[in-house]
């Protein structure tokens, strides 16, 4: 079943192991990359990648694909159900325009090259959903981050300081939700939200607790370090989508500082284009990347995601459910909102960013600037997909990351607004090759510390792409055209030893794993056993027997033990 | 018989109504529920079963009918595979999947109930909470055209009326209104009753709209049987509540206005949001009907009406609910899957019924059984056959299988039926 490939004569990206293009060979057996010796070469199918771009598999950390989120979404917008990419036969069918299906999802990332897909905000409660619906993208491997910070268990340890509980409850929780690692939405501010209100800044308190995000941020990085998770907190900020908010996410940032890890990031801050606003209204509204760039690249424990806007329909939808209602009243579109027994909630609005729009070309703007100022071993390629738009577009960011001449194409059909407001227009930056395969392969397998993941490498998950390009001939400052159409369908995917799509057309339906984070070994989770009892009996409205997912009912889970 | 102690009976979740009750316990040995209400409990006791799978009546083995199912779904052009609210999950992944295999039209029992919301949150979105929220912090709750206390006998006590929590610590702390057109059972527990004409939702709900907005002119002295002064009250009630709470049932979407009804609701709940927080939601009946909506939504992109002749998922509930498709003669078979049609649909719809080969998936029999060429009988979900189903509000169950059965889960049925499909269209 599992057959030996001979990846030949590629042109090799590895920036884990410092290969940049290098023409080389690959030996893939039982899912895995080997030594050559370890195949037999007789046997081996042969791949030809002479004059072809070899990289690992695409790895999209932070992606909005399973779970009541992305599905109410597709319920309230079936004018997204129109686009018809595959008629059933061999295939599932396939749907969506933005909005894509569980199928479309899975097919969609193959055809790109992309192997791996985190679901990057899983609402607790609601966890055995998100992997019903994990389990039903095929094709890729998953994982689910559940969401802290508004949980009413957090909120009461951290007021409390009892970190030991906090400890226990973060891996009791991922435990129970079969979930990846700790994310946090707004912090305090969803709690707020159940009162109306909304916490701005990080010393606002939130309702009920006596407790700050601040003092919320600092607890949850702790206990994640003290608890040794392989991925780090992992945060969407407090005041996103507000004028201003460059300096709250600055000094969001800067709660990390007394922390560190040799192995990774102690905080992740995603889709950080949204949170860097500078101005005072959205009448001089402008762009604070510089800023947050600065202080990225002066620190080494933080990395982030940019959150790139696409041009087009999107869906908004985060766990920032005040967010979500304020952009309702600004644009006057659908609202959805879910508010989730003591553990948040979620808001859903449709947009479209449009090109002529300033603020929306400001967003758009922003969002390159970030992931052009950032060192490519901090910042991560990403739209926050649905929220920026869609995933199928990360050749286009990938593109105008190494093409100046392609941006200011580009500029010329946007708003003049981002002349004056952003930096974009100025930067000579072009990133490389292997900067954009860093960005998209090796820094996230790094972010979610997933060690077989985004690398060639022996021993790494023999997840990889192929695709028509020469890294050796390509002029990726002028050739734009070429790079965006190579990377929109790989040649070749390959995932875990298998071809699962060849020149855009896929080849091979597979079932991807499910990772899951087991920390329970370092905590005591009977330290909170009482309080689990107690809060299950007066404020949720349902059984502590019956919250959670167990292994048994998932497709194929794959547990993590932390050690 | 002395009673069995609580410790000793086993819990399993309630397969009836959408309250999706998970305290409840079975007492294997008496076969027995406890906790539960009239409605569940009669679920969940020995009941009248389908005794095997028949083809034209004669008893066959699980195979042979599956074999004759797939059979007929093969020769259709255009076959209806309906029903869905009542079971897993699972079962409903697989027969969207069947469906969409050969070209059918999946429909489930959302499309004479509860489907104008979906066609009002499509316009609107909706804002609404878990249940678990309007435990712990609605202090006002409106029951509107819903009748909780018969289609929903727990929900009051354990979420909407006497349910206590973060915020609401006793009964006195939470208003409970009912506007009905009748005074139902549900409107005695209420602190208010608000009796309105038949077919007045819409008006109603746009008084109150104007009256929250400050607009007091614009509204008569009366509107749908309610007085101005009645009206001006509930809007302040509804302004002054610290977190409320309203749950729409049938009395809105089928009467006159349906989906512009919930429409003009969503609206005033936008609008009360401005002012303090408000959420709506819908009192969904069958046990696992978010579930027959949900899933087809991650699977094909919609959640009822949908047809695949072409090869691709299309929605259109004017044409592609089961009862359009019916009475239009627009299908030559149909596969009913834990729903009874027959005693429910228009007659002429049970007329086209008649006409068509049938197959029917269902643990008890009833009246579509009796018109049906194939007939499968399955394992009863949360007490034979295990899977998920959503409550109401969404929030997934893992309902339990404490019962050993001969018989097929519909899951397993639903497997075999595909794997034999996609053999015969040589998918395999
Ligand atoms: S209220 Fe509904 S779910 Fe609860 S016991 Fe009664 S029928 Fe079952
Ligand atoms: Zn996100």
């Amino acid at each position: 079943m599992h057959h030996m490939l001979h990846i030949k004569n590629g042109i090799v990206v590895d920036p884990k192991n410092g290969i940049n293009a290098e023409k080389m060979d690959i030996f893939v057996k039982e899912g895995k990359i080997v030594e050559e010796s370890e195949v037999d070469v007789k046997e081996a199918k042969v791949i030809d990648a002479s004059n072809k771009l070899v990289v690992a598999g695409g790895f999209d950390m932070h992606a909005h694909i399973a779970g009541s989120k992305i599905n109410t979404g597709r319920e309230m917008r079936p004018e997204e159900m129109r686009t018809v990419r595959l008629i059933a036969g061999k295939f599932r069918a396939s749907i969506g325009r933005v909005l894509l299906t569980s199928p479309a999802i899975g097919y969609e990332y193959a055809k790109m090259g992309y192997t791996t897909a985190f679901e990057a905000a899983q609402p607790p409660v609601g966890a055995l959903h998100t992997h019903e619906e994990l389990d039903a993208i095929p094709m890729i491997d998953k994982a689910a981050l559940p969401v802290f910070g508004n949980w009413h268990f957090v909120l009461k340890y951290v007021a409390e300081k009892e970190w030991e509980k906090l400890r226990a409850f973060l891996a009791w929780a991922l435990e129970r939700t079969k979930g990846f690692g700790v994310k946090v939405v707004n912090p305090g501010g969803v709690e707020a939200w159940m009162y109306g209100g909304n916490c701005k800044s990080l010393d606002d308190e939130v309702p009920g607790f006596n407790v700050t995000p601040r003092e919320i941020i600092t607890g949850l990085i702790q206990e994640t370090e003290n608890l040794g998770l392989c991925h780090s907190v992992h945060l969407h900020c407090n005041n996103l989508g507000t004028p201003g908010n460059y300096q709250t996410t600055i000094e969001t940032m800067k709660l990390a500082s007394k922390f560190s890890n040799d192995k990774r990031q102690v905080l992740h801050v995603t889709h950080v284009q949204f949170n860097a606003y500078a101005g005072s209204s959205w009448r001089d509204v402008a762009s604070g990347a510089a800023e947050i760039a600065k202080y990225v690249n002066s620190v080494d424990n933080i990395t982030i995601d940019m959150g790139q806007p696409i041009f087009g329909h999107a869906t908004a939808m985060t766990g920032d459910a005040p967010f979500q209602f304020t952009l309702h009243k600004l644009t006057g579109s659908r609202w959805s909102n879910k508010d989730s027994e003591i553990e948040g909630g979620a808001g859903i609005v449709p947009i479209a960013y449009l090109p002529k729009n300033p603020v929306h070309a400001l967003q758009w703007a922003i969002g390159l600037e970030l992931g052009l100022l950032i060192d490519s071993d901090r910042v991560v390629l990403s739209t926050d997909y649905p929220n920026g738009g869609p995933f199928t577009e990360y050749p286009y960011v990938m593109a105008m990351l190494m093409s100046k001449k392609m941006r200011e194409k580009e500029l010329e059909r946007v708003s003049p607004y981002v002349q004056k407001a952003t930096g974009l227009a100025a930067i000579d930056n072009e990133k490389t090759l292997y900067e954009i395969i860093q960005m998209t392969r090796s820094l996230p397998a790094r972010v979610m510390g997933m060690d077989n993941k985004g690398h060639l490498g022996i021993g790494a998950d023999a997840d990889i792409a192929i695709y028509n390009l020469d890294p050796l001939s390509i002029d990726t400052a002028n050739d734009f055209e070429a790079v965006y159409k190579a990377f929109k369908t790989s040649a070749y995917t390959i995932k875990g030893g298998e071809i699962i799509a060849k020149d855009g057309e896929l080849v091979k339906e597979i079932w991807g794993r499910t990772f899951w984070v087991d920390a329970t070994s370092n905590a005591s989770i009977e330290a909170i056993d009482s309080d689990l009892n107690e809060m299950f009996e007066k404020y949720y409205s349902l059984q502590r027997q019956n919250y959670g997912v167990e292994e048994a009912w998932l497709r194929k889970p794959e547990r993590l033990v932390m050690g | 018989m002395p009673e069995t102690k609580e410790e000793e009976l086993t819990n399993v979740i309630c397969t009836f109504c959408g309250s999706v009750c998970d305290d409840v316990l079975f007492d294997v040995e008496k076969y027995k529920g406890k906790k539960f209400c009239k409605l569940g409990s009669a679920k969940f006791s020995k009941k009248e079963r389908i005794k095997a799978p028949m083809i034209d009546g004669k008893e066959v083995s699980y195979e042979e009918a599956i074999e004759k199912a797939v059979e007929i779904l093969l020769n259709a052009k255009r076959p209806l595979l309906y029903g869905w609210a009542s079971t897993v999950n699972e079962a409903i992944r697989l027969g969207v999947i069947l469906t969409e295999k050969v070209g059918g039209v999946y429909d489930q029992c959302a499309s004479v109930c509860h489907a104008p919301g979906t066609l009002a949150l499509i316009e609107e979105g909706v804002p609404g909470g878990s249940l678990g929220e309007v435990k712990n912090r609605a202090d006002v709750v409106i029951f509107w055209g819903s009748n909780p206390m018969e289609a929903h006998p727990r929900h009051p006590v354990r979420y909407s009326v006497r349910a206590k929590g973060l915020l609401i610590k006793d009964r006195k702390d939470r208003k409970v209104v009912v506007v009905d057109v009748r005074k139902t059972k549900s409107a005695n527990m209420a602190d208010l009753f608000i009796q309105i004409k038949p077919g007045y939702d819409y008006p109603i709900i746009s008084a109150l709209r104007a009256l929250v907005k400050g607009e007091e002119d614009a509204v008569p002295d009366e509107v749908g049987g309610v007085s101005k002064q009645q009206l001006k009250e509930l809007a302040e009630l509804m302004k002054n509540a610290k977190y409320g709470a309203l749950l729409y049932g049938l009395g809105v979407t089928q009467s006159r206005g349906r989906d512009r009804n919930v429409e003009n609701a969503i609206k005033l709940i936008q609008l009360l949001n401005r002012h303090t927080r408000w959420i709506i939601w819908p009192m969904r009946g069958h046990y696992n009907v978010v579930g027959a909506g949900d899933v087809p939504a991650w699977e094909v992109g919609y959640t009822y009406a949908i047809d695949f002749s072409r090869g691709y998922p299309r929605f259109s509930p004017g044409e592609f609910a089961a009862n359009e498709v019916l009475q239009r003669g627009d299908c030559d078979a149909a596969l009913i899957i834990a729903s009874d049609p027959v005693a429910h649909f228009p007659k002429a719809s049970v007329a086209h019924l008649k006409k068509i080969p049938v197959i029917q998936i269902d643990p008890f029999p009833n009246m579509t059984t009796l018109i049906s060429k194939v007939v499968i009988p399955s394992a009863m979900a949360g007490l034979e056959a295990e899977g998920t189903a959503y409550r109401m509000d969404g929030i997934p169950f893992r309902v339990k299988k404490i019962i050993d059965t001969e018989y097929w889960s519909d899951e397993k049925i639903l497997e075999l039926m595909l794997e034999k499909v996609n053999e015969k269209l040589g998918l395999r």
